[in-house]
């Protein structure tokens, strides 16, 4: 059977594979271009009003940018607490026992069903009233953690369950005790498939962080609003405040792509 | 029907014993009343078609499905089917006894994606039996080399073949010395042109007198390395016995109609072992 034998066009095929590369590049190219005119227009707009103070910013900036210092600690810190705690909420969350189970649901729906900023003030104000005094980092990473540990617990109990049932029954089948199964061949895989949500939660929790600024902690965002009350200078101290956590995200962004990238790489 | 053991001199006394067993899926009765002996060096071939319930079957002997009635013995350690009290601390450790004494290899393979081959081996004996690394890791190589592995053991899955895969999950089960290998059809995940090497391997154990219990589609294998044949129909044994009178002279109609129509469906998984 004869297919196609009519003469084929003279267009070979590099060059169409290189105007698709041409096409791609050039579309890259024009949406930066349109984030770079954007800003340049919200700078020059700022600008234009006359009402940007670049001494006030020269004293004042560096104070401000230095809350970011406090910034990641808290989240960074805090994100390690929500980790440990997500796990031990997913392992109760799949438990079998129904008081685990029990405790391990409340601890979510509870921390779900209520305000992070309310959680944040219950720690803090609350708390004392019981005995319970808290220094104001402490409180805020204490809140933080709870809160993100119930949201990543639902991730982590995802992430267990998508490891494939074969696995569990491979593992089992050469005898491993229900522990071992889950330790050894379990967890190892639920985690690679968590990082990236992990990852996801940590540049959350770099900006939901600011709520810790109420306890009068001195991180970015307190410092930011401090100065800028004092002085009248708010549009200042809240624009430089915005372009910080911009920038850490961005750069938080950058290095989870490329870890999803480099773990995309590896297995299956 | 009940299966007596095979009476071919070279077999040992009877090492898996299986009795009575019924499965439920829901309401749905998926094996009815399964008796099944196996002995030392014995291979035994489950055949029939899918929906037969010969999976289940094989699930059931190490209690991957807990059977709803009935009764597994393998190498002296005895469970009786107890579906209310499965998932119990006692009943998970008989349990586990059972499957110290019978490797389970699967159609999709199951090797650990984060460990390497070697480690994939050397897992269980080291953190379940307890044997020195050195020792466990000597013993793995020893059956990687078996299985024509030994140059992939520092590999991880993920760079190899289904064939290779099967195999190594192959020396991964044979690492904890069990009284009897099961095989959940084995082959039925590969490529075609990777199904004879894992065939070869198995044929190979066969003939060295290792028990198995394989659940497979591949006649010609099964006329080649099974000492007994069994053909399962909706839930029961049909017809047991060595592959000349099951798959050569089967007695029982249903057989003769599934022998039938599968040789037709399937000509080419007659000579799935390749010439050696």
């Amino acid at each position: 059977m004869i297919i196609a034998d009519a003469p084929r066009p003279p267009v070979a095929l590099d060059q169409i594979a290189a105007s698709v590369v041409r096409a791609r590049r050039s579309f890259r190219t024009r949406a930066v271009a349109t984030w770079a005119l954007l800003i340049g227009l919200l700078v020059a707009g700022l600008w234009a009003t006359g009402n940007i103070d670049t001494e006030f910013i020269g004293v004042w900036g560096p104070w401000v940018v230095g809350g970011a210092g406090l910034t990641v600690f808290v989240s960074a810190v805090s994100i390690v607490f929500a980790t440990l705690l997500a796990l031990a909420g997913a392992m109760g969350r799949l438990s079998r026992n129904p008081y685990v189970n029990g405790v391990a649901s409340l601890y979510v729906s509870l921390v779900r069903g209520t305000p992070l900023i309310v959680q944040i003030y219950f720690i803090y104000l609350a708390l004392p009233q019981v005995g319970i005094v808290l220094a104001a980092i402490p409180a805020g990473i204490i809140a933080l953690s709870f809160n993100y540990g119930a949201y990543m617990t639902e991730i982590f109990r995802a992430g267990i369950q998508a490891v494939p049932r074969g696995q569990r029954e491979a593992a089992e089948s050469l005898g491993m005790t229900e522990r071992m199964v889950m330790r050894r061949i379990v967890l190892p895989q639920a985690f690679r498939i968590v990082i990236p949500a992990i990852g996801n939660d940590f540049i959350a929790m770099l900006k939901d962080s600011s709520l810790v600024s109420i306890l009068a902690v001195e991180e970015l965002l307190f410092r930011a609003q401090l100065v800028g009350r004092q002085n009248f200078r708010s549009l200042e101290t809240l624009l430089i405040a915005a372009a910080i956590y911009w920038v850490l995200t961005m750069v938080f962004s950058y290095f989870q792509e490329r870890l999803e990238r480099r773990m995309a790489r590896g297995d299956r | 029907m009940t299966v007596t053991p095979s009476t071919a001199p070279h077999l040992g006394e009877v090492i898996v014993e299986a009795r009575g067993i019924e499965k439920y899926f829901g309401t749905n009765h998926v094996l009815r009343g399964i008796d099944l002996d196996v002995r030392r060096r014995e291979a035994v071939m489950i055949i029939g078609r899918s929906g037969s319930g010969k999976t289940t079957l094989i699930r059931c002997l190490n209690f991957l499905e807990e059977p709803t009635v009935g009764s597994v013995e393998i190498d002296g350690m005895r469970v009786d089917a107890d579906p209310l009290h499965a998932g119990t601390r006692e009943r998970e450790e008989l349990i586990r006894q059972i499957r110290l004494r019978a490797g389970m290899l699967f159609q999709e393979f199951n090797l650990f994606p984060h460990m390497s081959v070697l480690a994939n081996c050397i897992e269980a004996p080291v953190r379940v039996r307890g044997i020195p690394e050195a020792e466990a890791t000597s013993l793995a190589e020893k059956l990687l080399e078996k299985v024509g592995l030994i140059e992939k053991r520092d590999e991880f899955p993920a760079r190899l073949s289904g064939g290779q895969k099967q195999r190594a999950a192959i020396a991964r089960a044979m690492c904890m010395e069990p009284k009897v290998l099961m095989f959940d059809e084995p082959t039925s995940a590969l490529d075609p042109e990777l199904v004879g090497e894992v065939l070869t391997v198995m044929e190979e154990l066969a003939h060295e007198g290792t028990t198995m219990i394989v659940v497979t589609h591949e006649m010609h294998f099964a006329r080649e390395a099974a000492d007994t044949v069994i053909y399962m129909d909706e839930g029961q044994i049909i017809e047991a016995g060595p592959p000349e009178q099951v798959l050569g002279e089967p007695a029982d109609e249903r057989t003769q109609h599934f022998l039938r129509r599968f040789l037709n469906s399937f000509p080419d998984r007659q000579g799935a072992i390749p010439e050696r």
